[in-house]
């Protein structure tokens, strides 16, 4: 078994995501943080050269928006309309309530055919429903076909972005795991060799398998067909060659008509890598000749954050990861920190709702810069949703004593003037007389790393009330 | 009797940074402008809410809007405490003896230092305070002043580019800009996420000086002190030697002067 190049401990002795504690530890390795934010950035760069090329760029986010407002308000009847249309098309259609309905209702199908070889293209979904081990422990031999998804399968990890699930590994580290694994030379890290190494592993894959698996980025109402976007082909190999296809889609990404596309489709690619168009944009509108074509619908709370008045828009998602690659905090702490399946800014607004508690430090994990609203190609007012989230996250007291006890005391002293004008005067004077080592250490956490401000000798009150007389 | 505009001088700057405070005051009096500094209100509340404590700072907040209810402009000397005031006052209910719509009235009509000079009182007429500084400089907009109040282009939009805290420093003479590769990376600092996510907070920050330093710049102009208190802390644990100054202080010429 591969040994993983670094372990986070992200999930704390409480069973709670400590994302601090992870983010710690993915900075003790400064070379790595560099290097992580240093490829992301890239990718941001890249991003907005792609997005200055598109005459009314602001336009067309703020369309998108708009459409996905509309079907996001307008969900039951377009849903019911995808149904009636796509099985018009030859598809089956499933409704999943949850993530366990929807593993049951796919290992249903593999197992009325008696298939038990599934290739899979990328699918946040199934990660987010841990369908992959449901499957394993049922005996299905599950292969994620997306390179960047198969190195991480292969070591053993989820990924760590939602485009580029592998972003987090250097090459040689994908050479030590192909060497384990695909039997490649040791010490082989040229990117182009081990392209070559997984391809041939992975046809081999392709031809045994007797189902595929596919997400679905756009699922049209009007026309009962869906559209999946890749760069490899590998979801359009899995579906020209296996027998059975099975579409798992979260039920936000339903769009009203076939014309919306052209908004969608322009916004992402550009906003994911800085692509003007994904290599593959796949249209389906029903099964080969021969083939089984499922379409599981899933919910698995989407209807809840849905009914969340402060949360809803997060439904928008397109799932491209823009905020991911513009986050300053993701981009130096990487997506493993935040123990969630969709990390990154919209992580932070998405997973909060499964489970407020054990997400709890997530919406903290930002210091609300608004760099992924500004990005976002559907505008989601992600810096707001975190600011709420914070709020709900105190009121159902999830938060630490101490923490509380401090913002009681800072308000009370905030609502004082004099008080505060007091209380200020002694830090004042104790920062100017206190020794360097102790002043840091009343300085506690921020001492660590930087030095308290200069106390100046009189506040500008003082200073006011003596020079301008100031009304007291 | 009160005149109509008021300064709001942020609890941090009161405290740590009076020089600051005293260079607006100075800057807004030379210009003709009169204004008044009223007692009474410590804070914006804004750290309460970022940490998640909205409903506890809600009685700063309320402090805030009784205390500053009676001006017609109300200048926030931190794009970060405007864009809170502007944002959450108009959720303060009739407090005070005001009416119930007195919050939105604030929050109509705060506004930022350098928002104020530039959209109000105008490049040329800054220009007549005949500033001067002599060297190169690295411009740090806050996050919050940057695409909550719209001080500059932010990097992520596609709209024509302009930004107003450049436009004020041009009329400086002998200053010079230095570009950054990340022109609007945020700092770090974030109120509570600096003591709440230490190690990403200081990588942040320690990357933002980097660009700083190696693009040549001498100082760094800021118009927030909080990225500055933050951003100043890791520069001078690392002895950077590296000034940095508020907009404020430029254009009263005292940068460099202590």
């Amino acid at each position: 078994m591969t040994q993983r190049s670094f372990e986070l401990p992200v999930v704390g002795a409480s069973g709670r995501v400590d994302h601090p504690a992870a983010a710690a530890a993915f900075n003790a390795d400064v070379a790595r943080t560099e290097w992580h934010d240093a490829s992301l950035w890239f990718v941001r760069e890249k991003r907005d050269r792609a997005a200055s090329t598109v005459p009314g760029w602001e336009e067309l986010r703020a369309r998108a928006s708009a459409i996905k407002e509309h079907a996001l308000t307008h969900l039951d009847e377009y849903l019911v309309q995808f149904e009636a249309n796509a099985t018009r098309n030859g598809m089956q259609v499933h409704w999943a309530r949850d993530a366990d309905e929807h593993n049951r209702i796919v290992h249903g199908i593999l197992s009325a055919q008696g298939a038990s070889r599934l290739v899979k293209s990328k699918s946040m979904l199934t990660e987010e429903c841990g369908l992959n081990p449901y499957l394993e422990a049922r005996g299905i031999e599950v292969v994620d076909t997306d390179l960047g998804e198969r190195i991480v399968q292969l070591r053993g990890e989820g990924p760590s972005h939602i485009v580029m699930p592998a972003i987090h590994l250097r090459k040689e580290e994908v050479g030590d795991t192909f060497h384990d694994h695909l039997g490649t030379p040791a010490g082989l890290a040229e990117p182009n060799a081990l392209a070559a190494a997984a391809r041939e592993h992975l046809r081999q894959r392709f031809l045994a398998a007797d189902c595929t698996l596919t997400g679905i980025n756009f699922a049209i109402a009007e026309t009962g067909g869906f559209v999946v976007c890749t760069n490899e082909g590998n979801a359009d190999l899995g579906m020209a060659l296996a027998p059975i296809h099975i579409a798992s889609v979260g039920i936000e990404k339903i769009i009203p008509r076939v014309e919306d596309l052209g908004v969608f489709l322009r916004l992402l690619a550009r906003s994911a890598t800085g692509q003007a168009v994904t290599a593959y944009s796949t249209h389906v509108h029903g099964p080969r000749e021969g083939q089984a074509l499922h379409v599981v619908l899933v919910d698995n709370g989407r209807t809840r954050q849905l009914a969340r008045e402060e949360f809803w828009r997060s439904l928008k998602c397109i799932r491209c990861g823009a905020c991911m690659n513009t986050c300053p905090i993701y981009r130096r702490s990487g997506g493993h920190s935040y123990g969630s399946t969709v990390p990154g800014p919209i992580g932070s607004v998405l997973t909060p709702g499964l489970d407020l508690d054990r997400y709890a430090t997530l919406p903290f994990a930002s210091t609300l810069c608004g760099s992924c609203t500004a990005v976002c190609p559907v505008m989601i007012d992600l810096d707001t949703q975190l600011f709420r989230w914070r709020q709900r996250v105190v009121e159902n007291g999830h938060v630490s004593l101490a923490k509380r006890a401090s913002i009681d005391g800072a308000t009370r002293v905030l609502d004082r003037p004099r008080l505060f004008r007091l209380l200020g005067a002694v830090a004042r004077i104790g920062l100017r007389i206190l020794p360097a080592p102790l002043a840091r250490r009343a300085a506690g956490v921020w001492g660590r790393t930087r030095e308290a401000p200069v106390p100046p000798p009189q506040s500008f009150r003082a200073w006011y009330r003596r020079h301008r007389g100031g009304a007291a | 009797m009160a005149s109509s505009v008021a300064l709001f001088v942020p609890c941090y700057v009161d405290q740590f940074f009076p020089h600051v405070a005293i260079a607006a005051l100075t800057v807004l009096e030379r210009l003709g402008i009169q204004v008044d500094v009223p007692e009474g209100a410590a804070c914006c509340g804004q750290p309460a809410a970022n940490a998640g404590f909205a409903r506890e700072g809600h009685s700063t907040i309320a402090r805030f809007v009784d205390v500053y209810a009676p001006y017609e402009r109300i200048i926030v000397l931190s794009g970060s405490c405007a864009v809170h005031v502007k944002q959450h006052a108009g959720e303060v209910a009739a407090h005070g003896g005001h009416a119930d719509t007195a919050g939105a009235g604030v929050a109509e009509r705060t506004t930022e230092f350098c928002s104020y000079l530039h959209d109000e009182l105008g490049v040329d007429w800054i220009a007549g305070l005949g500033a001067t500084y002599d060297g190169r400089v690295a411009v740090h907009i806050g996050c919050h002043a940057l695409r909550g109040l719209g001080l500059a282009k932010p990097s992520e939009l596609q709209v024509r580019p302009f930004d107003k805290v450049r436009a004020l420093l041009g009329a400086v003479r002998g200053l010079e800009i230095v570009d950054l590769a990340r022109p609007d990376e945020c700092c770090g600092f974030g109120g509570t996420f600096a003591v709440a996510e230490p190690a990403v907070s200081t990588k942040m920050g320690r990357d933002r000086l980097r660009d700083v330093a190696t693009h040549g710049a001498q100082a760094l102009v800021s118009t927030d002190m909080s990225c500055v208190m933050h951003l100043d802390g890791l520069a001078r644990r690392e002895r950077m030697g590296l000034p940095m100054y508020h907009v404020a202080e430029v254009l009263a010429g005292t940068a460099g002067a202590r």
